[in-house]
């Protein structure tokens, strides 16, 4: 069949689906199993209500059980076995990746990553989201600047692929080194360590949108009176910026920073596309996908290991969530 | 803060630099990127995308044409205009331009300067003048095809569609862009609708593990979506569904699922109270209070989520490679572009553009038209 | 026509938090209640109790003799004003308006009828395609009455339904408020407010809430010549009541009580001899209180006047624990400030307290 009516097939019976199973779900819970009528009707539509808020749930809940917390479960026992799924090999997948420098490469340069990217990028975010706030052209170049936000990563790389092109005639990067400095072009992303960087520029050119996004409209949510008794008290811009304007955004700046920080340790795309994890660039979701459809016990090793990384962030989110909530 | 007494004007036009450098550095890697799209292979290596709007020295070569041959002392004479050239007019549309230098190999396309009578040896001799009117003498009558010469020439400004009629037909850029739309549309729509009952209950419904359930979904809002893929792949192989659209689908709706619920919770939680406790006064169920107070009330959160799905799911490398098979007639455009186009064409910089260029524009449309649902959504999902 | 009964009610948060007790009330047919109280007091927490948007903790809640105490809000004959008008947004006016009958599956004749109906009694007939937000808060307003009206409902619910509107307007509406009343004289209403002018040019009885519990319930005149205890005596009329600490020294069908302050009041109240010479409190409103050359119930410095034009308020400078006395004169008196002034009362408008509740009532 063709793939397009499927996907309209799909549509209507998704979406029909759902509203029929709402529906004819609450139908049932209403007219059959605790019918508003008779002696007890004001004690079943207390029952009936009971149960509805799980009927509302159920879809969400089935799917979330499914595909995000069986997974990490179902991860953790698939990564205790050997490659063909056969054998249980204990922790032999973790303790052989530990052992391999090809992961130590990928677990530093992920930390570099989740260093350098949210910082740069919530800093850019915060300066720029600062500088065009006044400005009239502002909200044309907060949206220049926000616009790879809707680029996929594999288009952005494709996209700085031409920037870090070797040709003089192609890449900016060396028609700058051969028309200006005279140098030998040269491939940036050959060059040990600072290709790392260069791939994280692509990530930052992406994220520092979202990070100036949210910013500006932190600071935006400052009291104005504040910044005009500073200026009252004659402090200067530089001075409004950092002692009165930053300290008050500060829980955002965490939030943009983790939220960045989460995302580093997803994206594989922007390694896979430019250099396939060659040249000591390597990084864990990346390193993953190596392993992907090869050797699903190392690469389920591998899961659990961000998995891991994140947790603490998690626990975080869960706390704080569970603090305002009361 | 613009009217406020005695403010320096010399800071005001150091931010207006600095923000015009941003801007610059944001957009060129983009705008080389479409300028090249619309270059063919020679103008691509022949200059930078930068001097894509001036002329450049361009090679060309051409044959003599043999319908003048005309026999002269030492053997035959053929003239004409280069210009006139059936593989050298179409780079040349107004018929007229600059000879620099001239030559009769490929690898010394100008070995002679415009206007001199270069001797080839063999009896052979050649002039072409600046404006590309040429003699070329031979010894014998060449017949059938002409004797072969080069120029260099100065060739106006030119841009093609080549490269994308290439990557939509040839390159199956247009099968992926189809399979890109279907895998998108009804993991955009189906999520949502899951979402926003879900989201209701959460707001606006008591119940007994309601705060742990939100907990819950902040919780895995989090979760790397890396574990999922070989237990769920496992799964849906067990059960049939294999790799395929379906997969697919059920896979996106799914993952989609934390950060709907989360965005419309919030949303909806901030209606006004009164208005739910009204309409329940009014005798309206929940499902009716749901379907016509809460959705028609909630649509800048139900877009804004769209947007965020649409954008994720469209953009998407990672779900695409685990959960649809890896043949041509499924390939949805990242997948094209990341393994096909960035292995084989890998020279190609050309169709390379076109085709990220296709694969980018419905998403940079959705974008500019639909940014201010887009910021709302991001300002819900992460400020509160 | 429809009768309320309130038994025992009380009501209590998450199993600790206790905001509500030993409510009983007896709301009669036709009646116009106002409950008022300080914020906090649960007034509104009584009302979406009888909504039923409220679980009841314990006690019994009857709506015509019927225990509605699980029953749905929908199910119970009420409809509701809300503060914040609580207008569907998205809808027009009419759509507003009609939404509850459109849910009850009502023939379209009888909505339109109800609609058009509600629509002329409040003039809302221009309005009718608008959506709310092209309105004015009056208008709003009037759509939400509207939008209850248009249910015919057994009891008519208002939580504080003019506090967002701006002062003119208020005093408009709630002289409308008083109109659909008188038109609709079966119908049972209970309003609840902060504002004491509300509850007092409303109510046919008010309901004084205050430390969780029921302070008093009484016509409004009721509360304002006999309250029960000095919090409904300071809380109703403003300025509020003046309250002197002093002993009775003379008991009888009219009670003498000898001030702190040095003068004495005599009050047209009843006490017994076991009263003789109890700690009590004299209570006099400072409309009440008239300057005098002869015996005194209190005299002190005028420490700040208050030229209201109508009337002028006078702040005694404060004497020992009690508050500072403010009497009330009509007329312009700004020239007594400074002046040591001597101010009394006639018996009948003296109330007595022992220990904050009022010799009449016992």
């Amino acid at each position: 069949m063709n793939p397009v009516f499927q996907g309209l097939i799909t549509i209507a019976i998704g979406v029909g689906g759902i509203f029929l199973y709402f529906i004819a779900s609450n139908a049932f819970l209403d007219k059959v199993l605790f019918p508003a009528k008779g002696p007890n009707a004001s004690r079943n539509i207390n029952r009936a209500n009971t149960i509805r808020p799980w009927l509302f749930l159920a879809p969400t809940i089935i799917a979330l059980s499914l595909y995000l917390v069986y997974p990490v479960v179902g991860s953790f026992i698939r990564s205790l076995y050997n490659r063909s799924g056969n054998d249980f090999i204990g922790f032999a997948n973790y303790t052989s990746m530990f052992a391999s420098s090809e992961f130590r490469t990928a677990f530093l340069n992920n930390v570099l990553w989740a260093l350098v990217v949210p910082s740069v990028s919530t800093f850019l975010g915060l300066l720029i989201a600062q500088l065009t706030d006044k400005l009239r052209w502002g909200n044309i170049a907060k949206s220049l600047i926000f616009m790879p936000m809707a680029i996929s990563f594999v288009g952005a790389s494709l996209i700085w692929k031409f920037v870090y092109a070797i040709d003089p005639e192609l890449g900016i990067i060396n028609a700058i080194r051969v028309n200006m400095f005279g140098a030998q072009p040269l491939d940036v992303l050959q060059v040990a360590f600072w290709n790392n960087i260069f791939l994280m520029v692509i990530l930052i050119w992406v994220q520092t949108g979202f990070a100036m996004v949210i910013l500006s409209a932190a600071l935006r949510g400052i009291p104005e009176e504040t910044i005009e008794a500073a200026i009252i008290d004659g402090a200067n811009p530089f001075q409004i910026f950092f002692k009165i304007q930053i300290p008050q955004v500060t829980n955002t700046i965490i939030v943009v920073f983790t939220t960045t920080t989460i995302l580093v340790l997803k994206v594989f795309d922007i390694v896979y596309a430019m250099t396939g994890g060659n040249f000591n660039t390597q990084i864990l979701p990346s390193y993953m996908m190596q392993f992907m459809f090869r050797d699903d016990g190392r690469a389920t090793a591998v899961a659990i290991v961000i998995m891991l990384i994140v947790t603490p962030v998690m626990v975080q989110n869960i706390r704080q969530a569970r603090a305002e909530m009361r | 803060m613009d009217n406020i007494a005695g403010k320096k004007s010399s800071l005001s036009i150091a931010v207006n630099i600095t923000v015009l450098l941003l801007v610059l550095i944001w957009l060129i890697p983009t705008v080389g990127l479409f300028v090249s799209s619309f270059r063919d292979r020679d103008a691509i290596s022949a200059s930078g995308w930068w001097l894509a709007a001036s002329s450049t020295e361009q090679t060309f070569r051409g044959r003599g044409d043999t319908e003048t041959t005309t026999p002269v002392d030492g053997g035959f004479a053929l003239t004409g205009n280069v210009f006139e050239d059936p593989e050298i007019a179409p780079s040349f549309p107004d018929g007229q331009g600059n000879i620099a230098a001239f030559g009769d190999s490929g690898r010394a396309p100008g070995a002679y300067p415009a206007g001199e009578v270069a001797d080839l040896g063999d009896g052979e001799t050649l002039i072409v003048e600046r404006n590309g009117d040429y003699v070329f003498t031979v010894p014998e009558d060449p017949e059938g095809s002409g004797p072969r010469y080069y120029i260099v020439a100065e060739a106006p400004p030119s841009f093609t569609l080549d490269n994308y009629r290439t990557v939509l037909t040839a390159g199956g850029m247009g099968q992926a862009f189809v399979n890109t739309l279907t895998v998108t549309i009804p993991t955009t729509i189906i999520p949502i609708l899951m979402a926003a009952f879900a989201a209701y209950a959460l707001a606006w419904m008591d119940f007994a593990g309601r705060t742990w359930l939100i907990a819950a979904i902040i919780g895995l809002l989090v979760v790397p979506l890396q574990l999922a893929l070989v237990p769920m792949l496992t799964l849906h192989n067990q059960v049939g569904i294999g790799q395929s659209f379906l997969g697919i689908w059920l896979a996106h709706s799914a993952f989609g699922q934390p950060l709907a619920v989360y965005l419309l919770r919030n949303y909806m939680i901030g209606l006004p109270r009164d208005i739910i406790e009204s309409a329940r006064v009014d005798g309206g169920t929940d499902f009716q209070i749901f379907t016509k107070i809460i959705l028609p009330l909630s649509f800048p959160a139900l877009a804004a989520f769209a947007i965020f799905q649409f954008l994720w799911t469209w953009n998407d490398l990672l779900i695409a490679k685990v959960f649809l098979p890896s043949s041509d007639e499924t390939k949805v455009m990242t997948v094209k572009i990341a393994d096909d186009l960035l292995g084989s064409r890998g020279g190609d910089w050309g169709i390379l553009a076109a085709a990220a260029f296709v694969s980018i524009t419905i998403p940079l449309l959705v974008f500019f038209t639909l940014q201010r649902y887009l910021v709302r959504g991001l300002l819900a999902g992460s400020v509160k | 026509m429809a009768t309320l009964k309130l038994t025992d009610i009380e009501k209590t948060y998450g199993g600790t938090v206790n905001v509500l007790n030993d409510i009983n009330l007896d709301i009669k047919a036709g009646e116009l209640i106002v409950f008022v109280g300080p914020s906090g007091c649960g007034k509104s927490t009584l009302l979406r109790m009888i909504a039923g948007l409220e679980k009841i903790t314990s006690g019994t809640l009857e709506i015509d003799g019927q225990v509605v105490n699980d029953t749905p809000p929908a199910q119970r004959g009420i409809a509701m004003v809300f503060q914040s008008y609580a207008l569907y947004p998205h809808m027009t006016v009419r759509d507003n308006m009609s939404f509850a009958l459109k849910l009850a599956k009502k023939s379209k004749e009888e909505i339109d009828a109800a609609v058009m109906k509600a629509a002329k009694i409040l003039q809302l007939e221009p309005y009718l395609d608008r959506l709310p937000k092209a309105l004015s808060g009056g208008q709003r307003q009037r759509v939400a009455i509207g939008r209850s009206i248009v249910r015919d409902p057994k009891v008519y619910l208002f939580d504080e339904p003019l506090s967002n509107l701006d002062a003119a307007l208020r005093v408009a509406t709630r002289i409308e408020i008083a109109q659909l009343k008188e038109s609709m004289p079966d119908s049972t209403m209970i309003y609840v407010t902060h504002d004491q002018v509300e509850a007092m040019t409303l109510a046919s009885r008010i309901v004084v809430l205050a430390n969780k519990g029921i302070a008093q319930v009484g016509t409004p005149l009721e509360l304002y010549e006999r309250p029960e205890n000095e919090f409904v005596a300071q809380f109703i009329g403003s300025p509020a009541m003046n309250l002197l600490s002093g002993e009775i020294v003379e008991t009888g069908a009219q009670t003498r009580v000898r001030l702190d302050g040095g003068g004495t009041a005599l009050a047209d109240v009843a006490s017994t001899d076991a009263d003789m010479g109890a700690r009590v409190n004299v209570g006099v409103r400072p409309e009440d209180l008239v300057a005098t050359d002869g015996d005194y119930i209190f005299h002190g410095t005028v420490n700040i006047t208050e030229a209201l034009g109508e009337v002028t308020l006078l702040y005694f400078e404060r004497i020992g624990d009690n508050d500072a006395v403010i009497g009330k004169l009509p007329g312009i008196h700004a020239d007594l400030r400074g002046r040591d002034v001597r101010m009394s009362a006639a018996p009948e408008k003296v109330q007595i307290f022992k220990d904050g509740r009022s010799l009449k009532y016992r």
